[in-house]
């Protein structure tokens, strides 16, 4: 299987690897996936007062499509309000970085990282969680 | 050094040049049916397919007459299968497998299955082996047929084919082996191993693509096999369709390189393969997965645990090699053969396959060395597992969302 070119640039050159610090209040963490499943990712941001995302954070234990949606993701990410962020959909993720259908799973779990890690900010700062609308699994 | 450097072996292999020489004659001026009984054309064909019968014979320690052409080891496991199944239903209707054969056996016995007979698929042991006693204990006087492969084509495993071969025999069925990735690159002889039927394929042994065999015994026992394909009733009524000639030419050429070369080859690979392996499994967390004492010497499968099988050979595009990780299958289930050792998903998707073969050199191995280390450890920087396992976090006591 060939991948698309957009693939191979996250993939070689990772936007955004790292490790946030999870125990400070600015900081969501969202950790999905299962070792079983072949991918797991995490994605942290950093959420200013304004409620705006102002760093993001991530590493993927997966394939090169997992590793290529989380990088594309904190991309969006930083800059975004976090009710904005809430809107990005697995499908534009699949645009961009032109998966293929057997790959579709990978913006899923990127879609879920991105909301857990708002889902956490959100709970840690007295904040209700947004329930997703649409259940993947 | 020609980049990608190909170490996937065990898929196909590349073709012996000397094996081209052998059948380029054989497609526009020796272009006979070698079943044209009546003229020259014919008759050079034939003697050219009798020829290939003894070089294929030879090697594996069987008459010659007991060779039957095929057009590779998936079509002579179906007809030795499905052929004793047929032919011996009267006497028995049980077959005995493992659950770490290829495809091509399990899927033929899935079908026998629907016609009626009942197979039980023998685990294996946490080293890919079978465990004779219970081999023995699976055994019934309705048992006709006993299939086990003999080397494993994902972690090389060989398995003790011998004493199966006279469990098998002790309870009166016949003893047949897959033994595609084995044949050619270890001793395979079917007297000494007690073998009734076996399935061989060229392009596994640096012949060409579409053509194999399947031995049949005809001397304690005389076995038959009833035929899979209905027509002109070649190989002696077991397979009909007009000879490849070119290709079996081919498939004589093979085995009669790999029994002249196979045991230094052998030793020259399992010194690159220990090499190789020796030199990964330096890193830390990183795993051979199967026996390593009874295993054939081109193959080499290392779970390196936390990085992803397919996200590490995108890593490694500069070499050609495989994975247990299914990540491209719609149904994302790692290996079945090496679940079946008991390994854990995560490991399962964490390993690669390397298949040496005989065009390997030192230096790609070197070359192989260094891809592997580096793109393990620039994955491991990315992997959140790794460095969950770096922070002494078990693995096991997240409660993880599987999807």
């Amino acid at each position: 299987m060939a991948y698309s070119d957009k693939v191979i640039d996250h993939y070689t050159n990772p936007r955004n690897v790292g490790t946030l610090d999870k125990s400070s209040s600015k900081v969501g963490t969202g950790l999905v996936g299962a070792p079983e499943c072949g991918d797991v990712m995490r994605l942290q941001i950093e959420v200013d007062d304004n409620n705006v995302i102002t760093d993001a954070k991530f590493k993927t234990f997966g394939c090169g499509s997992a590793i290529a949606s989380s990088s594309l993701a904190t991309e969006w990410l930083k800059g975004k309000s976090i009710d904005d962020a809430m809107t990005i959909d697995n499908m534009d993720i699949v645009e961009e970085l032109a998966l293929p259908p057997v790959k579709i799973h990978c913006s899923v779990l990127a879609e879920d990282a991105i909301k857990a890690a708002i889902n956490d900010y959100r709970v840690k700062n007295g904040m209700a969680p947004i329930e997703s609308e649409k259940s993947h699994h | 050094m020609n980049i990608p450097v190909y170490l996937d072996n065990n898929a196909t292999t590349p073709m012996d040049p000397r094996v081209l020489d052998a059948m380029v004659p054989y497609f526009v001026q020796k272009f006979g049916n070698a079943a044209s009984r009546n003229h020259a054309f014919g008759w050079v064909a034939e003697e050219a397919v009798d020829y290939a019968r003894e070089q294929v014979a030879k090697l594996i320690g069987a008459n010659e007459k007991e060779i039957i052409f095929t057009s590779g080891a998936t079509e002579s496991d179906n007809l030795g299968i499905k052929g004793v199944f047929e032919m011996y239903k009267e006497k028995g209707n049980h077959v005995i497998t493992t659950v770490t054969e290829h495809k091509a056996v399990l899927d033929t016995c899935k079908h026998i299955e629907q016609l009626g007979a009942r197979v039980t698929y023998l685990p294996v042991k946490e080293d890919g082996l079978v465990d004779l006693a219970v081999l023995e204990a699976a055994m019934t006087p309705e048992t006709i047929l006993v299939s086990i492969m003999y080397g494993n084509n994902e972690i090389g495993v060989i398995q003790p084919v011998k004493e199966i071969a006279a469990i098998a025999h002790k309870f009166g069925a016949l003893f047949m082996t897959d033994a595609t990735q084995a044949v050619g690159k270890i001793p395979v002889d079917v007297i000494a191993d007690g073998i009734d039927l076996l399935a061989l394929s060229a392009h596994k042994m640096y012949g060409p693509k579409g053509v194999g065999a399947l031995y049949v015994r005809r001397k304690n026992p005389r076995v038959k096999v009833t035929a899979q394909m209905d027509g002109g009733g070649h190989e002696r009524g077991m397979r009909s369709g007009t000879l490849n000639v070119p290709g079996i030419v081919g498939l004589g050429k093979a085995c009669e390189i790999a029994r002249l070369e196979m045991a230094d080859e052998a030793v020259r690979l399992s010194k690159l393969r220990d090499k190789l392996e020796k030199a990964l499994t330096v890193l830390e967390e990183s795993y051979v997965n199967g026996n390593v004492e009874h295993r054939l010497p081109h193959v080499a499968n290392i779970s390196f645990k936390y990085v992803e099988g397919e996200g590490l050979m995108m890593a490694m595009k500069d070499l050609a090699v495989s994975s247990g990780s299914a990540c491209t299958s719609a149904s994302l289930e790692p290996s079945y053969v090496l679940k079946s050792l008991g390994l854990s998903d995560d490991l399962a998707h964490s390993s690669i396959r390397f298949g040496l073969g005989r065009f390997t050199t030192e230096e790609e191995i070197d070359y192989a060395v260094e891809v592997t280390l580096k793109s393990v450890t620039h994955l491991r920087e990315l992997s959140p597992l790794w460095e969950m396992f770096k922070e002494g976090i078990d693995l096991t006591t997240i409660e993880w969302a599987e999807h």
